[in-house]
């Protein structure tokens, strides 16, 4: 055994590091039971239930109990629309770039074409560059095009093409593509195509090989690619910010619209559900990767 | 109809473009005709085209020029699923999602067969490859010799015209190797069915083969039977290839039907009676080719023709042989002697520097053209 494993700088190392990480992650849970409605201290948790009391700006009993916030939450109309927003947009920008992706991941280990090497480099370049660039670049991008289409169709009125819903999931899934392509690409590093010419060899078409032997070998990496893609599509801010429009708020807009007025536990409460489903995810996919493996 | 040929290359070429640019013909002109229910083997180091060869009968690469004929029909681009041959591939290429029973249906279900053919296919498949009760494993829960079977069962049991293996053994060792070359050949006499066999063993090609063909660079150097490449090899290449040989350069004196005199100069004698299988003339250079085994050596003082005077440069003892390396007016000659007798006495092997005489059997040398 490594000696200096048991060393105390190690052990001091360990911990900060653990609460640097989940120091924060902890607190927001905890405060989503605050009974403070101003959020700035602890005051501990509603304790008892029954029809709503307030002294001063504690709450001392809520029908809820100690979930108060999380039924404040659930009574706000506003963060069910932004919910719905959220995650409409996290499916269909996942599914999409997903396939998207899996596919270049394939056709990148596959075939050499004289773009090749350009393709691989482009793939780098949304990843790396600022978000805000990128936000600000498609925003522009789709100003210019939805004006030049807008006067060039004679749309007006509420025919007329704008920012929304639509052009938020376009965005997710240009950034979501760069990521579900390298994650799938280094699962198929290992991926020797035998596999596939032994399918052939045994009467099955390109179609029924890709259904029944590749994409089977290579759905770890898929899930991991998607997986990456919903949880980017579900925090972000800066590229939603810009190409968002009226009617379209995601959750991370709307939280940030919050702060600006007042920080309540209901955004805690709310973070703290936000954790609770992304956690779950990763503890699925990671039992489901074992399973494969 | 039935042709006389499982299989037929014709004029096959192949060519790749090398990571350099370069144009390579990986196949150059190979011409194979390939009986029914022959064991058929295709023997080389890497790099000559023996898997290429292999890899286009399966319909996985697509001749640059020439014909691939399976049962007389021409496959042109035929893919790898409409060919009545299967195959085994070096690394097996079981499907690891899938349990060995599902590995095995696999290609039944392909077939669009029933369930119940399906099951008692499966099963007898397995039962041949002596894996019953393994149905449920994945292929990760098997041994390297198991997951083998598997790949053998996997292309059997679709009962294939012609059953292609790429190395199939390559990865088992020694024991193992040699007990599933006694299993493969066994299961291909019962079942009658054409196997290609790819390897770089000469041993295994040697032990399991109808016919081998020997091939270089993308080109047949012989094809024939076991026997035949051995004894008779066509050229310098197959008899240094396939075992080993000891070549000593002379000069044709005189040829009959089918055996010559061989003037040779380091020995500075007349070899006559050397067996021959090409056309040579008078006064043509050549080289003689004999096999280490058959050599014998004699007392140095044994006066008899053929007889040749030498010295123990090296002897090497490996408990079934002993290998001796020999001095014979500068030119190096191997012999291998068998240790037919149990002795302990160093005293009692060859040593350096020893005198002794190397009788070359004329009738056990053969002469090949000089070039290889």
């Amino acid at each position: 055994m490594n000696p200096y494993r048991r060393h105390p700088f190690i052990r001091v190392a360990t911990v900060l590091v653990y609460i640097f990480l989940y120091a924060p992650i902890v607190v927001l849970v905890l405060y989503s039971f605050n009974a403070s409605r101003t959020n700035v201290l602890f005051e501990g948790f509603i304790s008892s239930f029954g029809p709503l009391k307030t002294s001063g700006s504690l709450v001392t009993q809520s029908p809820c109990g100690p979930f108060h916030w999380f039924c404040e939450l659930s009574r706000n109309r506003e963060v069910g629309v932004a919910a719905r927003n959220t995650l409409t947009i996290a499916f269909i920008s996942t599914l999409t770039s997903t396939v998207i992706g899996t596919m270049a991941a394939l056709a990148l280990q596959r075939y050499n074409f004289r773009m090749k090497p350009f393709s691989q480099i482009s793939l780098y370049i949304p990843i790396v560059i600022p978000e805000i660039v990128m936000g600000i670049g498609i925003l522009t991008l789709f100003s210019q095009l939805f004006g030049v289409l807008n006067n060039a169709l004679g749309l007006a009125g509420d025919s007329r093409l704008s920012l929304g819903l639509g052009t938020v999931i376009v965005s997710h899934i240009a950034f979501s593509v760069p990521f579900v392509t390298l994650v799938v690409q280094a699962r198929l590093q290992g991926f020797d195509k035998s596999y596939e010419e032994a399918a052939m060899d045994l009467g099955a078409n390109e179609l029924v090989t890709f259904w029944r032997v590749t994409f089977p070998m290579i759905l770890p990496g898929v899930l991991s690619g998607a997986l990456l893609a919903f949880t980017l599509s579900l925090d972000d801010f800066v590229i939603t910010f810009f190409t968002t429009g009226p009617g379209a708020t995601t959750l991370p807009i709307y939280v940030y619209g919050l702060l600006r007025r007042i920080i309540t536990p209901q955004v805690n409460a709310l973070s703290t559900i936000w954790i609770a489903i992304v956690l779950t995810a990763v503890i699925l996919l990671q039992r489901l990767q074992n399973r494969e493996a | 109809m039935q042709s006389e040929f499982a299989v037929e290359l014709r004029d096959v070429v192949k060519q790749f473009v090398t990571p350099e640019g370069n144009l390579l013909n990986a196949v150059d002109h190979v011409t194979m005709q390939i009986k029914n229910g022959e064991f058929f083997s295709m023997l080389g180091s890497s790099g000559c085209g023996k898997t290429t060869s292999l890899r286009m009968i399966a319909g996985f690469e697509w001749p640059t020029e020439g014909e691939v004929y399976i049962e007389g029909k021409p496959m042109g681009h035929t893919p790898p699923f409409q060919r009545k041959v299967n195959t085994v591939f070096q690394n097996y290429a079981l499907f690891q999602h899938m349990t060995v029973y599902q590995n095995v249906a696999f290609g039944l279900e392909m077939e669009g067969a029933d369930k119940n053919e399906i099951e008692k296919r499966v099963k007898r498949a397995l039962e041949m490859v002596q894996l019953t009760g393994m149905e449920r494993r994945k292929p990760r829960q098997l041994s390297g010799g198991q997951q083998q079977r598997v790949a053998v069962a996997r292309a059997l049991v679709k009962l294939p015209d012609v059953l292609l293996l790429d190395e199939p053994l390559g990865a088992l060792d020694l024991k193992l190797r040699k007990e599933m070359q006694l299993e493969l050949k066994a299961l291909q006499q019962e079942l009658g069915i054409t196997f290609i066999y790819v390897t770089h063993d000469q041993e295994e090609a040697l032990t399991m083969s109808d016919r081998i063909a020997v091939m270089s660079k993308g080109k047949v150097m012989q094809m024939g039977t076991p026997v035949e490449i051995y004894e008779r090899p066509a050229n310098r290449f197959v008899a240094d290839f396939i075992g080993e040989s000891n070549f000593l350069e002379g000069k044709i004196k005189s040829v009959s039907a089918d055996e010559a005199s061989v003037f040779v100069p380091a020995l500075n004698a007349e070899l006559s009676g050397v067996p021959m299988s090409k056309d040579f003339v008078n006064g043509e250079e050549v080289v003689i080719s004999i096999r280490p085994e058959k050599i014998r050596i004699v007392d140095a003082d044994a006066e008899k023709d053929g007889v040749f005077r030498a010295k123990v440069i090296n002897s090497i003892y490996i408990g079934s042989d002993t290998h001796v390396f020999l001095d014979c007016n500068g030119v190096r000659l191997k012999v291998m002697e068998q240790n037919h007798i149990s002795r302990l006495d160093p005293h009692s092997f060859y040593h350096k520097d020893q005198a002794v005489g190397v009788y070359l059997i004329p009738e056990n040398t053969l002469v090949l053209k000089k070039e290889a």
